[in-house]
């Protein structure tokens, strides 16, 4: 009984959380005869989902209504098996995985998202180059002056001011955080052992903005601010970014064949039996950028609906062929083709569950 | 009630068996309105209590790792597991402090303007034009607190406190000012919340007798000393009332503080540095939270902050009736 209150509880909470949606997370599915799929998750991709599913609709009329709650919410509503499929920024843990009510989830990418690192010098123009363990000390608040020593090495003849840094960073939960996070761990130990990566962080210093609209409105509104944002942000915002120093030493500014190029530099190097629960920040390649990041559909492996089983096979089949041609039209980087050839075969793999189980 | 007797009058040249069963029938629509009535009336107190167990059953695991701790720590790490609430629930109730003192003088102000001073042609256009501040969505108030309030604030109004009036030194004012602070976020509330207190402390100047007035002026009072001695005291119990509406509207207030309190879970003096609210923090993480803990966590600050409203409603309900079982001035 305390169980289900509780799920009214979150129930009732989702709904008023997301007031664009229309009904309870789970209502427009049962209660309209024409949507065949729903899904529920991470709001990164969603306005190239939306526009997946609504191309889809026209050439197939199979309807998919997806709701953009958050990549944490898509979790919970797939493991309590009431959505069809789910979607996530970052992947999930195996404690997740395991409390799954249907069994083995598979993670299936989409397309690629880039974290660009934003920021408001009022004077400087140029390219603003910065490596990994600089932005850590940044974010850590032991950088704190833009004529750092560090930052003045990296930047040698640059003109940069003497102001203070003030970061800027995501407060609302975020896959964007993760990435951002699982980057700077990924490079400095210091970070890795202390703030660490999630979607929330206990941020040692600077300023929390709520989206990544509240980032890039702050970043653009305080001199000596830096921030990270989406890469479509920061391209549709003007603002200036940073070039990151990748693993190959060269400093990469972010776009969309940067960051196919990580992909690509972490596909080759797959194992046969991957999850796909991948990471490529910091990935190998002259022509990487390193704040790089899959985007996810979630699927049960044992499908109990074989019509609906068929459907969401098909329209994977469709979103990792002609899907992904829409990709970069909308500024997200579209999946290696090689990785997109292994993702189809591995499509075969999604069975029926006997009835019953 | 008093209606039954409306048809039984009319009907005075009706035999009495007939009158007889047409008072049965009024009597038995009158029961059935009566029990119709007071489950609707019964629906909302359960509704409240029913979200309150809700609310506590979902918050308890939470409460019970964390114990007192949750309310006085102030470190909120979700990769540790440590929840402390405590720079969300002062951030809320410094946040909405700064709301009520820029606010009430300011409401009161302009409902003593519109009821006594103002003529009449100009009452109903102001009036109309305060109320209609209820009316601005609030993430139209949080954009506008991120292009002009929070700029304006950082370039001429602190400058002018530090500088010109020299607090620079003080607690106050002290430390970096970036913009996004515990006082924008104050200032945001002050105008969020000052139609309703204005709204409700006009209806009740209105709603005060002309006699008062009459008998204050007869006295040999002025129009000012009339208002301050006669009107504003025979009106306190509603004007408090006004006041803790407003305190209701800004202790809740979601969207635009999180746009422009800077999110930042830290206790300072400062008005200028960035802070954080109960309802931001819920707010900002609920979408993104997976594990069970974090999810209870924001579901105790919840209870917090519900509880928090209870005890300002019954502190004001207090003060309404104290104020007004006073005799009057």
């Amino acid at each position: 009984m305390p169980a289900r209150i509780l799920s009214l509880a979150l129930v009732f909470t989702l709904a008023c959380s997301s007031p664009d949606t229309d009904g309870g997370p789970q209502g427009a599915g049962s209660r309209s005869g024409s949507v065949d799929l729903t899904g529920a998750g991470a709001t990164f991709p969603y306005p190239l989902y939306s526009k997946w599913f609504s191309d889809y609709a026209n050439k197939t009329g199979v309807r998919i209504n997806y709701q953009s709650i958050g990549s944490g919410g898509g979790i919970r509503q797939l493991s309590e098996g009431t959505v069809d499929f789910g979607a996530t920024d970052g992947p999930m843990t195996d404690e997740e995985l395991s409390k799954a009510k249907g069994g083995a989830i598979m993670h299936f990418p989409t397309v690629l998202g880039a974290v660009a690192i934003a920021y408001n010098l009022p004077n400087f123009s140029g390219e603003l180059r910065l490596s990994g363990p600089v932005i850590a000390q940044i974010f850590m608040g032991t950088v704190k002056k833009w004529n750092d020593p560090q930052i003045a090495a990296l930047n040698p003849g640059a003109a940069l001011p003497g102001s203070d840094i003030l970061v800027v960073h995501r407060s609302d939960g975020s896959g964007t955080t993760y990435v951002f996070s699982d980057y700077l761990a990924a490079v400095s130990p210091a970070w890795a052992s202390g703030p660490g990566r999630g979607k929330d962080i206990a941020w040692p210093t600077g300023l929390g903005g709520k989206g990544n609209e509240g980032v890039a409105g702050q970043v653009k509104q305080i001199p000596g601010a830096i921030g990270y944002v989406e890469l479509a942000y920061a391209t549709q915002n003007n603002l200036a970014v940073a070039s990151i120093q990748n693993s190959s030493g060269a400093f990469v500014a972010p776009s969309i064949e940067a960051v196919t190029a990580a992909a690509a530099g972490v596909t080759a190097e797959l194992p046969p039996n991957t999850d796909y629960r991948i990471s490529i920040v910091n990935s190998p390649g002259a022509g990487s950028y390193p704040i790089s990041s899959f985007t996810w559909l979630l699927l049960y492996q044992q499908q109990a609906d074989s019509v609906k089983a068929g459907k969401l096979v098909a329209f994977l089949r469709w979103a990792l062929t002609e899907g992904e041609k829409q990709a970069a039209a909308l500024d997200y980087a579209p999946l290696p083709a090689a990785m997109a050839d292994r993702l189809l075969l591995r499509l075969d793999s999604i069975r029926i569950a006997p009835a019953g189980g | 009630m008093a209606d039954a007797s409306a048809p039984a009058g009319a009907s005075g040249g009706l035999g009495s068996r007939r009158r007889a069963s047409i008072l049965a029938g009024v009597a038995r629509g009158d029961r059935i309105y009566q029990v119709a009535i007071t489950a609707f009336a019964l629906i909302i107190p359960a509704l409240l209590v029913l979200i309150a167990i809700a609310i506590g059953i979902a918050a308890w695991p939470a409460f019970a790792a964390a114990g007192l701790s949750f309310i006085t720590s102030s470190e909120w790490n979700v990769q540790a597991g440590k929840f402390g609430a405590a720079p969300a629930i002062y951030g809320t109730i410094v946040s909405s402090l700064i709301a009520l003192v820029l606010a009430t003088p300011l409401a009161v102000g302009v409902a003593i303007f519109l009821s006594e001073i103002a003529p009449k042609w100009l009452r109903q256009p102001v009036a109309f034009l305060v109320d209609l501040l209820a009316a601005i969505p609030s993430v139209v108030y949080g954009l506008w607190g991120i292009f002009f309030l929070v700029p304006m604030l950082r370039d001429h109004v602190v400058p002018f406190f530090r500088d010109t009036l020299h607090l620079g030194n003080t607690p106050l004012f002290s430390g970096p000012a970036y913009g996004p602070s515990m006082l924008a976020a104050g200032v945001i509330l002050a105008i969020m919340a000052l139609p309703y207190i204005s709204a409700v402390t006009r209806e009740v100047l209105l709603a005060v007798p002309r006699s008062q007035r009459d008998a204050a002026l007869a006295l040999g009072a002025t129009k000012w000393e009339m208002i301050w001695h006669a009107v504003i005291p025979y009106a306190r119990s509603g004007i408090i009332g006004g006041v803790i509406l407003g305190l209701g509207r800004a202790l809740g207030e979601t969207m635009a503080v999180t746009m422009v309190i800077g999110n930042r879970p830290e206790i300072s003096a400062s008005l200028l540095a960035p802070g954080y609210t109960m309802a931001s923090l819920i707010a900002n993480e609920f979408t993104e939270a997976t594990s069970d803990l974090h999810l209870s966590a924001l579901m105790a600050v919840g209870a917090v902050l519900f509880a928090i409203t209870l005890v300002v409603n019954g502190i004001a309900r207090w003060l309404v009736w104290r104020v007004a079982s006073e005799p009057r001035a």
